[in-house]
């Protein structure tokens, strides 16, 4: 399926764009983060496991047990600062 | 004037605000509101300015979200969040948290709920300029800490 991915603050200066589209195997978040942490680099840097890693599916917030669907839009961001 | 959002760029009015949430409403007693303006510091460095950067879309889901559960939580009437986005700088305000209700006690305790909820589920980020460089505000385990006494759990500043 395809999914589109989004990235934010550190993670997103780190990996060098704010989104892409990916076509996946994965049918959760956690596999999903997996494929993208075996391209290496920057992506397995601010993937690695134990990094404080906040996900959102379709702009919720949600865990690594999130299932994913043709079309969903998958977000990667470092814990929020606002306020 | 209800239950609204604003993520925007611009400054905003407080007093003019806090008149048009209250207005034409007679059954507001109390206006509870709270103002974060930017700090010269921050964990020890001084801040020459801070970007704000947040994700389109999720970032109004989530205070919709937090302020229909204010609307459970607290007799309230109307509430109001502005949050400010892209260059500040020290001294300007940063976000504004205001509630109407009939008697005190809900709305201090709504706007206490809204900036706990914000703090940690709402998607900002703050980049600091400090004379050793840009740098990302940490999230605090503070923030956490301060939504857990809602009865909520956040674990926002903590790796899995």
């Amino acid at each position: 399926m395809n999914v589109n991915l989004k990235y934010f603050a550190s993670i997103r200066e780190a990996i060098g764009q704010g989104g892409e589209t990916v076509r996946t195997q994965a049918t959760t978040l956690n596999a999903l983060r997996d494929e993208l942490l075996a391209r290496g680099g920057a992506y397995a840097e601010v993937l690695a496991p134990g990094r404080a890693v906040r996900t959102a599916l379709n702009q919720d917030l949600c865990d690594g047990d999130a299932a994913l669907s043709e079309g969903c839009e998958v977000a990667f961001f470092p814990p929020v600062t606002g306020g | 004037m209800t239950f609204t959002v604003s993520i925007q760029t611009q400054d905003f009015d407080v007093s003019q605000e806090l008149s048009a949430l209250r207005a034409g409403d007679a059954r507001v007693g109390a206006v509870c509101s709270f103002l974060g303006t930017v700090r010269e510091r921050n964990d020890g460095s001084s801040v020459a300015s801070m970007e704000l950067e947040h994700y389109p879309g999720m970032t109004e889901k989530s205070i919709a979200a937090m302020m229909e559960e204010a609307k459970q939580r607290f007799d309230i009437f109307a509430a109001r969040v502005i949050h400010r986005v892209g260059l500040l700088q020290p001294e300007d305000q940063i976000v504004f948290v205001a509630v109407t209700s009939a008697h005190r006690g809900e709305s201090f305790k709504a706007c206490e709920f809204l900036m706990d909820y914000l703090k940690t589920q709402a998607p900002f980020w703050k980049k600091e300029v400090t004379p050793e460089g840009a740098r990302w505000v940490d999230a605090r385990v503070s923030d956490d800490q301060a939504l857990a006494r809602w009865g909520i759990e956040a674990s926002n500043s903590v790796a899995p």
